[in-house]
């Protein structure tokens, strides 16, 4: 009886040494933890599950600090500005770039780059501009494109193909109804679906971004100013904005944009942004949404409005087409004392292998290897659509003063479009003053 | 030692340490004594009360942002004071926010005292209906800000529903939070719900505090119940209806949370009240030296507003 108990503790001891062993990861014997810093949202799920091979790879363990995205640049930016230390990697917007750059928050990687063999001809020429480098268009880099991302549109496929719809619409506008080519085409679409009845329930035209808070609404109209020719400043003299941002077609586009607003948005959309976005396409109270194509994964596996009842397709052209930039880089935060940790997540963050099923389990990468693969257009209902998109990208100024920048945007543009202020010509000049004070407050010529 | 300490030691054994403790701190002078205690108070009161307001409104002269350490200050003297007191938005700012203050406070005050008349009357089961009238109250600005956007929401709220039933209207067919005239009366509602049972806490304890006695007399004067109302209630309450415009007043002058939750200020500018404004220039664009100036003219506005009000207050007592 006592040898039995003894053998019994002894096998119990055993199987308890066993099971720690095997529970007990390499991170967990190292001893080391990171923190990597993004927004809460679909593809940060994503990049968790990723992550873990390079836990069971380096031994370094992942801790998350995910914020929703009308909280999200206050939070890490006051983080930064106060030069805390919680995130070691951050995701960061693509405006904050410049700022980040000039006051020492990210680390330079340009050496690492170097030692590492990691080169930025090996991603999107429009993601490197817009996610690394600082200043603009020159070999600096603060970050690795980590999450491509445009605005670009979804629409309610199962809608357009029904016969009795088709009929109507061809009656109404003498063409067929599909993926509009065109921002008028659009208007024609959302117009024509505002109030209809479909399946005993009234629906709506569009979801379109007019969130005051944040930037929502820059987001939202840019992609209607630079279909109709407004730029940031003169190509030939930076900072020069007059004529520019408030050109005859800047002017039109964002009439544009207003017009689509009362005509065909859904009642109390007057401070949309990316999830009421969502909300509204879910439901099923839109034909159309505009939305970032990193929710293209999530609302295509979408159990109500997905899977063959979703199309997407890029913003559609106007005198031009163009699209805002989304997306983000990966950067190492200069107050992280746990630097070397965060470059080797960089690291292997930026192998051919990662990148392939990073955009598998639904982040978009940036990275050539698999967004020219010849299979790649056809990988995803969205993919074909999401690389046009990287090709005619736009971002909004990545200064150190993009925050006031951005403020002075969305105070103009929101009360033109939803408060009724003035003309869109009184909006965009005044716009133009507004920026012109900020860039003289920072020493800038023009 | 007398008699008198001798039995205080008897009745109270904890005053036995006190020798011990006399014993240990002797050659300290009461004076001396009394600094030690207060010093630590002092201290802590000074590193966060007072220097942060030195540090304020030395920072409101210069161009200092918080965000760009590495960056030389430069002294701007009254610059910041000079633009902000000049420039438009922030006098259309400081209007939404008069607007704001005036309102709530009216109408808090009216049905805050009505309320209190009421309820001080013990009908039965007031007890139970003082609790539920003082719940919004207890409820976060959070709560209360995400809670009334959905109220107000066009297609699902219950407030459009409720609205649009009584006048006849399709719910969908206006919006409180997205339309410029509905919307700056739109947060005086959601501020109204939650705080008139603050003023009406207040109206009942001055109510209460008004002895039966005088209302006895009064009673065998023949007077009216108006007449009571206007020469009894009225007056005697006034004091505490004034402490409540008081506290409500300088609380809705600083008003944030609910209104930035409700509508961001928007739409447009037209419900931005001083402190989203202040807000986006310290914290999204980082101008501290801007902002702390900015800062420093509300605290101006509201502590000089506040001592006329404390004067009169203080004359209407003194009555």
């Amino acid at each position: 009886m006592k040898t039995s108990l003894k053998a019994l503790v002894a096998a119990g001891g055993a199987l308890a040494a066993l099971g720690m062993a095997m529970t007990t990861t390499p991170a967990q014997a190292q001893g080391k933890t990171i923190t990597l810093c993004w927004a809460a949202w679909d593809p940060a799920n994503a990049l968790v599950e990723l992550s873990k091979d390079f836990t069971a790879k380096t031994g370094i363990g992942m801790k998350y600090e995910f914020v929703p995205w009308t909280n999200y640049a206050d939070r890490f930016l006051n983080e930064l500005n106060s030069h805390g230390a919680l995130c070691d990697l951050i995701i960061g917007d693509s405006q904050w770039i410049g700022g980040a750059a000039e006051n020492g928050q990210y680390v330079k990687l340009n050496d690492f780059f170097k030692k590492e063999g990691i080169s930025m001809d090996d991603y999107m020429p429009a993601t490197v501009v817009g996610y690394s480098e600082w200043p603009k268009n020159t070999p600096n880099y603060w970050a690795l494109p980590a999450m491509g991302d445009a605005v670009g549109w979804t629409y309610r496929k199962d809608w357009f193909a029904r016969p009795e719809i088709q009929k109507d619409f061809k009656a109404q506008y003498g063409r067929d109804l599909a993926v509009p080519k065109t921002l008028d085409e659009l208007h024609d679409i959302a117009k024509f679906f505002q109030g209809r009845e479909i399946d005993g329930k009234k629906v709506y035209g569009a979801s379109i971004y007019t969130e005051r808070g944040s930037e929502g609404i820059t987001m939202g109209v840019s992609n209607y100013l630079y279909d109709y020719g407004f730029k940031y400043e003169d190509p030939k003299k930076p900072y020069a904005m007059e004529g520019f941002v408030n050109s005859p077609g800047a002017v039109k586009g964002l009439e544009a944009y207003k017009e689509l607003y009362k005509c065909c948005t859904p009642p109390g959309a007057s401070n949309s942004y990316m999830s009421e976005g969502l909300d509204a396409f879910k439901s099923g109270q839109v034909a159309l949404q505009m939305n970032f194509f990193a929710f293209f994964p999530g609302l295509y596996k979408d159990p109500n409005v997905g899977g063959d009842k979703i199309g997407f397709f890029s913003n559609p052209a106007a005198t031009t087409q163009a699209t805002q930039l989304g997306g983000q880089g990966i950067s190492v935060v200069s107050y992280s004392k746990n630097q070397n940790e965060a470059l080797q997540y960089i690291k292997w963050f930026s192998g051919g292998d990662v990148q392939k099923k990073w955009w598998a389990l639904g982040g978009y990468s940036c990275a050539k290897s698999v967004l020219n693969d010849p299979g790649f257009p056809n990988s995803a209902p969205f993919a074909g659509e999401f690389l046009k998109s990287m090709g005619m990208v736009v971002d909004f100024w990545a200064e150190p003063s993009y925050a006031q920048l951005l403020q002075a945007e969305q105070k103009r543009v929101h009360d033109y479009v939803v408060a009724d202020k003035g003309t869109a010509k009184d909006a965009l000049d005044g716009l133009v003053k507004d920026w012109q004070a900020i860039f003289k407050e920072e020493g800038k010529k023009f | 030692m007398n008699e008198l300490s001798a039995s205080s030691r008897i009745a109270y054994p904890a005053a036995a340490a006190q020798p011990r403790v006399t014993h240990r701190l002797r050659g300290l002078s009461d004076r001396a004594l009394a600094w030690l205690f207060i010093t630590p108070t002092i201290l802590l009161l000074l590193a966060i009360n007072i220097f942060p307001l030195i540090w304020t409104i030395y920072l409101s002269f210069t161009n200092y942002r918080a965000n760009r350490a590495n960056v030389p200050t430069r002294w701007l003297g009254l610059d910041w004071y000079q633009s902000i007191l000049t420039d438009p938005d922030i006098w259309a700012a400081m209007q939404v926010t008069a607007h704001f203050v005036i309102w709530t406070v009216i109408i808090e005050t009216v049905l805050g005292f009505g309320l209190a008349f009421l309820i001080d009357k013990k009908f039965r089961g007031h007890g139970a209906w003082t609790t539920i009238i003082l719940l919004p109250m207890m409820l976060s600005p959070a709560v209360v800000g995400n809670f009334w956007t959905f109220l107000y929401q066009p297609q699902i709220g219950l407030f459009n529903y409720v609205i649009g039933f009584v006048f006849g209207r399709a719910p969908s067919s206006f919006q409180m939070l997205g339309d410029v005239t509905l919307s700056p009366w739109a947060i005086v509602i959601v501020d109204a719900w939650m705080w008139t049972p603050y003023v009406m806490l207040i109206c009942l304890a001055g109510l209460r505090s008004i002895p039966d006695y005088i209302y006895e007399a009064a009673e065998v004067d023949r007077a009216s119940k108006l007449r009571q109302f206007w020469s009894i209630t009225l007056p005697m309450a006034l004091p505490f209806i004034m402490l409540a415009v008081l506290f409500r007043g300088i609380e809705n002058f600083k008003m944030f949370d609910m209104v930035n939750l409700l509508t961001g200020g928007g739409p447009g500018s037209t419900t931005e009240v001083a402190s989203i404004t202040l807000k986006r220039a310290a914290f999204e664009s980082w101008r501290t030296g801007y902002s702390s100036a900015f800062a420093i003219i509300l605290f101006v506005t509201v502590f000089g507003l506040a001592n006329i009000y404390v004067k009169a207050l203080n004359r209407v007592k003194s009555r």
